[in-house]
């Protein structure tokens, strides 16, 4: 065995653990930081394993969209709604955890059995390496030009619905059977805030 | 117009493997010094620019600045890093102690991982990667996860609040930022930086993408900025105005790597931006000229280590000359609001710069001589 492949085994040996325990780490931590985190970490680990596979473009855009956008927004998301609130004791938690176990292990089977009896090795085209981005390029604007048309129509209707969330332009009635809205949610009464601790 | 140039790594392997090491091992061995160099160039060239920053602020106010540290003062930000080396490494009592320690590291490594693709000559760089500087582009993405980890673990809402901002900013001028350099891939037919500056050897001074790329130049000096958080952008830190931020709990070397980070960001965009703009480490007019009219052949030995020091030197020279723009930059101007801030990432930078995009595919198409056809 060669330096090059010893390399290469170690690296796919820690990063595959890393995505492995990692992955756990997302579904089992108790705590929503650390789950969004250790996601990063996934995140770059798959990325490492791109890179080994000799698509460094894949592994760029890896960790150009998962870690730097989509798993920023998230932990965006999770620090500005950040409520330290227990949540209400579910009842029966133990059969939910140990029916949603039996699921999961009844997925992990099915793509174990997959793993199993798909014979990987085909005889494919060679690896192109380098030149992976531009023939990326090509195949993006022939034949899978629709899918990623469709994908930027989802994000753009993703991103309108954000838009339209997130705007606080307020009806004073509701659109559908003309009554006025209630806008208790939305508005708050005025409360000077100096003036009631000195009542107090 | 590629001169086979300087190729240190054959040269070193071929020695080791006289002594009688197998290729691999001379390569294993080849490995961890490029890296060690560009570790101490990076962290000498923060020491440099801490020095620049004291004494041009200094002459900025006129001031003298520090002047007993060594000759010059020139000892000062030496002085600087040890003070902070030997501060006591605080931790705040309720705040999480792991992702406060890692908060920080996230913030440098993607920073100095990024001088991998920096090229100093043809072949004076650590990895010719074929991805290069979509490479930079995804590993500075990683930073805005450092500082959100260190504002939230400070367990602080100035921290948490500011750690915020910082990411909203740097997520913000990233796009702007990476479609600025799309142009200047447009033209080039690569990614990587070798090739973009090969690109631009031809006519010397002349064939500079800044001639061809004004709009993106100045999109990318001013998104550069940003995500160095200099001013006019230092909202995220605003010492004056606001608790700085997410460093707000940070002390010792933990600070100091985020001060390392800022300034090796600083050094690093400086240098990127010489190389996409002001034509890398070529000199502004081609060595190839020079050495053909004084009539010496470009492969002999002494012309190849010349061109080589040329290039080094060159690179160097822009970069500072930009980093002292910046440092200019930041004594003179006075600092943007939160709202303008993202008013002009969101509302200025981002249409111009897709406008500039479109204009540069449109010229390639029509005059593919001088727009790389």
């Amino acid at each position: 065995m060669t330096i090059a492949t010893t390399t290469e085994l170690i690296c796919f040996l820690v990063l595959s653990a890393v995505v492995v325990l990692g992955a756990l780490g997302v579904v089992l931590l108790s705590n929503i930081v650390y789950s969004a985190f250790l996601l990063g970490g996934v995140f770059t680990a798959v990325a490492g394993l791109y890179l080994l596979l000799n698509a460094s473009f894949v592994a760029a855009a890896q960790i150009l969209v998962y870690v730097g956008a989509i798993n920023v927004l998230i932990l965006f998301a999770i620090m500005l709604v950040n409520k330290r609130e227990d949540l209400k004791a579910i009842a029966n938690l133990g059969v939910r955890r140990a029916v949603s176990g039996g699921v999961c292990l009844g997925l992990f089977a099915l793509l174990v059995r997959v793993v199993v009896t798909t014979p990987w090795n085909l005889p494919g085209p060679p690896a192109v390496g380098e030149e992976a981005t531009a023939r990326i390029g090509e195949h993006l604007f022939t034949d899978y030009l629709l899918p990623f048309e469709l994908a930027s129509v989802l994000l753009l209707m993703a991103m309108i619905g954000a838009i339209v969330l997130a705007r606080r332009d307020v009806l004073a009635k509701d659109v559908v059977t003309g009554e006025t809205a209630d806008q208790a949610l939305i508005e708050k009464a005025r409360t000077p805030l100096l003036l009631e601790r000195r009542s107090s | 117009m590629v001169s086979p140039g300087l190729d240190l790594e054959l040269s070193f392997s071929q020695a080791l493997q006289g002594l009688g090491l197998s290729p691999e091992a001379a390569r294993l061995l080849w490995l961890p010094l490029p890296m060690l160099l560009v570790l101490v160039a990076a962290v000498v060239g923060v020491l440099v620019s801490v020095w620049l920053e004291r004494k041009i602020s200094a002459a900025v106010q006129q001031r003298i600045g520090p002047q007993y540290a060594g000759a010059l003062g020139i000892l000062q930000p030496l002085a600087d890093g040890l003070k902070l080396l030997f501060k006591e490494d605080i931790i705040p009592a309720r705040a999480d102690s792991l992702l406060f320690t890692l908060g920080p590291v996230l913030v440098v490594i993607p920073v100095i991982v990024s001088w991998l693709i920096i090229p100093f000559g043809q072949n004076l760089l650590i990895s010719n990667v074929g991805v290069g500087i979509f490479l930079w582009i995804a590993f500075s993405s990683i930073q805005p996860i450092g500082l959100l980890m260190s504002g939230y673990a400070s367990n602080n809402k100035y921290s948490l609040l500011g750690g915020l901002r910082a990411a909203a900013q740097s997520i913000s001028y990233e796009i702007p930022l990476a479609l600025a350099v799309l142009a200047i891939v447009m033209m080039s037919n690569s990614l990587s930086t070798v090739d973009i500056v090969d690109q631009q050897t031809g006519a010397g001074i002349l064939s500079w993408n800044i001639w061809r790329q004004p709009v993106g130049f100045l999109i990318f000096w001013i998104c550069a900025l940003a995500e160095c958080e200099r001013l006019p952008f230092d909202l995220p830190e605003a010492e004056e105005e606001l608790v700085a931020g997410y460093q707000t709990e940070y002390a010792g070397m933990k600070f100091a790597l985020f001060y390392l980070a800022g300034y090796i960001n600083l050094v690093l965009s400086a240098v990127l931006v010489s190389v996409l703009y002001l034509g890398g480490w070529g000199f502004p007019i081609p060595v190839e000229w020079l050495a053909g009219w004084l009539g010496q052949p470009i492969d002999a030995p002494v012309v190849q280590v010349i061109t080589g020091s040329v290039g080094i030197v060159m690179t160097v020279l822009k970069a500072y000359l930009l980093v002292f723009v910046a440092i200019l930059l930041r004594w003179t101007t006075p600092r943007v609001r939160i709202d303008q801030l993202l008013d002009l990432g969101w509302k200025f930078l981002l249409p111009l710069s897709l406008v500039n995009l479109l204009v540069t595919a449109a010229l390639k198409l029509a005059f593919p001589v001088a727009f790389g056809g």
